[in-house]
């Protein structure tokens, strides 16, 4: 394989940890077909967070003011650029926020096919698997023609493999006309901090789409009281506003590391799994035996989580 | 101000899925199918800019087996408009297939805000809300939560991880792909969807120009390992609390 491309993240000065476990898996392809691997760098004045790509046999580095904080236009227009510039037989983007604006741009824009998903990819960077239907299958994928953009999943990868190295080249990619943009950055909304921070839980029961509704949380948090924990939840459970946002785990809320973790009535779908799995105790309570929680929890138990809280606060 | 809403329907993972007899596909006979829960965020969240602008509102997807029901329930919803595009459809169509035809038909309809679901469980090759913005050559922003129109542009919220947020401004035309409404999707009763298929009636567009492939071929499907990880509690209600409540003393945690 010629060159292996690896799109970079950072937010406020910062490599988000896929940066590092996309560069590890990419070294590996790039090493066993005797090719390239190339970290993409897209910023403004911040060609200096190239020496933490030291794994990358070349950094490519692209300056512009609208680059300066994620914007999807501009970002995507450059990345697309820098990609078709150099025909790259793989591109690894990230499947999060940013890499869901990339990927697909360069896909089209490039006329390269797109695999999402990804949690595996082979030696040769030709047969990648993806977590479909929320994560209760896996699809493998033999990819033709053009090369592949692969959107891989956050914590699919080690990001140890991916870390030090040495100081390679820092190539100067001249941005592509990014004047009368759309999308302008307006900024950057921290997370409400007041009230329980989970991440610093050491115990968690989080309640999942199984409570069915509102009426059945105070069962939970009964349970939360009397285990010393604090209540947590999945996504939909924020959607319908039953609890803060500053409770999700996950994905698109926090990465939690508890002591336990109790997950009641959750599916398991690869946005929650990243959030969690790295818990020390994970017992998952779920009415279907097949759900994928049962793959990352130490102890599983199929039931109705109705009849399990009540039994459960009542033995603590 | 003329929204369009690209939905489809995705299966119900509530039912076990199996693999079909080539092992690369799902195993369609029992499968149940639902509107993809994203597409249904992204329905209200146009249903909600309806009500604040008077925007029209107009449903589209691809053709298959069940989609009119789809079609007629958004329009029970309040959507002015449903469409059907046909074309030569497969039982798996891939995202870049389904970019390429509708965006053939959305480029000739009028279109302020085109919105779809952030990502569907079977987008093997990529979500559509980008490569459909990239194929009608338009800006996007995916993962959105928040969109407020002020005339001719809107303001928009994406979301990071850790709960951060990012604010943008959007000159319109856009294509956003919906993570989550700004309030919990409606529901219809089927008594009015029922209604409705009397009352409106579905536009059949066929799909114009050639459809992309996904560039890649599926070579199969396989489960992940079952209860891979878990050692599972079993006996009653009261076997399983009182298992668990061992566990966390044996563990120190209780
Ligand atoms: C960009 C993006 C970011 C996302 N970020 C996050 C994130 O940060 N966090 C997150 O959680 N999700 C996130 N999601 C959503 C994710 O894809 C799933 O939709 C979500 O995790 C599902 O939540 P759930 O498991 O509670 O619901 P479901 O998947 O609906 O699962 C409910 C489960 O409850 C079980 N159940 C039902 N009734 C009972 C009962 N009585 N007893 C026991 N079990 C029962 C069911 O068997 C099922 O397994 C994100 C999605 C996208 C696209
Ligand atoms: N009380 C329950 N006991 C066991 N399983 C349930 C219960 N409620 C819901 N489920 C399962 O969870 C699925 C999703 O539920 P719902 O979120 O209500 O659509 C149902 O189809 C059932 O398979």
């Amino acid at each position: 394989m010629s060159q292996v491309f690896v799109i970079t993240e950072h937010i406020n000065g910062q490599f988000e940890d896929i940066t590092f476990e996309m560069l590890g898996k990419g070294k590996e392809v790039a090493s066993s077909t005797g090719g390239e691997l190339v970290a993409v760098l897209m910023g403004s004045g911040q060609k200096d967070l190239a020496s933490q790509l030291g794994v990358a046999d070349k950094v490519i580095y692209a300056d512009h003011a609208e680059l300066a904080n994620f914007n999807p236009e501009a970002h995507s227009k450059t990345a697309a650029a820098i990609v078709a510039a150099n025909s790259p037989k793989l591109v690894i983007a990230a499947s999060s926020s940013m890499g869901m604006e990339i990927a697909p741009a360069i896909s089209v824009d490039c006329n390269m096919s797109m695999i999402a998903y990804v949690s595996n990819i082979s030696a040769d960077g030709q047969t990648l698997v993806s977590q479909l239907y929320g994560g209760k299958m896996n699809v493998e994928s033999a990819v033709e023609g053009n090369g592949c953009v692969a959107c891989v999943l956050p914590g699919a990868f080690s990001g140890d493999a991916g870390q030090g190295g040495g100081s390679p080249a820092v190539e100067d990619f001249t941005a592509p006309d990014l004047s009368g943009l759309k999308i302008k950055f307006k900024q950057l909304i921290a997370p409400d901090s007041s009230g329980v921070d989970i991440t610093q839980q050491g115990i968690l029961v989080s309640v999942g789409r199984g409570i069915q509704n509102a009426d059945n949380l105070p069962m939970v948090e009964e349970l939360a009281a009397k285990i010393g924990g604090a209540i947590s939840c999945s996504r939909p459970i924020v959607d319908n506003k039953w609890l803060p946002k500053s409770r999700q785990v996950g994905k698109s809320g926090l990465k939690v590391k508890p002591k336990f973790y109790l997950a009641l009535g959750i599916s398991g779908a690869p946005e929650h799994i990243e959030g969690m799995k790295d818990a020390e105790l994970i017992i998952a309570v779920n009415s279907d035996p097949n759900a994928p929680i049962f793959d990352y929890a130490h102890y599983g138990v199929v039931g109705d989580l109705f009849d399990i809280i009540p039994e459960l606060t009542g033995k603590l | 101000m003329n929204i369009i809403v690209a939905i489809k329907q995705v299966p119900d993972l509530v039912e076990g899925l199996e693999i079909d007899s080539s092992g690369k596909d799902l195993d369609r006979e029992w499968l149940k199918f639902k509107l993809n829960e994203f597409d249904d965020h992204a329905l209200e969240e146009a249903l909600v800019l309806k009500e604040e602008t008077g925007a029209t509102v107009t449903a589209i997807a691809l053709n298959a087996d069940g989609i009119d029901k789809i079609l007629f329930t958004a329009a029970a919803k309040g959507a002015d408009r449903i469409i059907s595009v046909t074309g030569d459809f497969g039982d798996v169509v891939s995202s870049h297939e389904a970019a390429s035809a509708l965006a053939s038909v959305i480029s000739q309809l009028d279109h302020d805000i085109v919105m779809t679901g952030v990502q569907a469980v079977d987008d093997r090759d990529g979500q559509l809300a980008v490569l459909l913005a990239h194929h009608l050559k338009m800006p996007h922003v995916s993962v959105v939560t928040g969109v407020k129109v002020n005339g001719s542009s809107a303001t928009i919220t994406k979301e990071y991880g850790g709960g951060m947020v990012a604010e943008f401004e959007a000159e319109l035309p856009v294509v956003l792909g919906i993570q989550a409404a700004s309030q919990t999707p409606r529901y219809v009763p089927v008594a009015k969807v029922r209604q409705i298929m009397r009352s409106a009636s579905i536009e059949e567009i066929a799909a114009g120009g050639d459809s992309a492939g996904a560039g890649s071929s599926v070579s199969r499907f396989f489960k992940p390992e079952s209860g891979g990880g878990a050692q599972m509690i079993e006996g009653s209600a009261a076997d399983q609390a009182g298992k668990i409540v061992e566990l966390l003393k044996e563990k120190g945690i209780k």
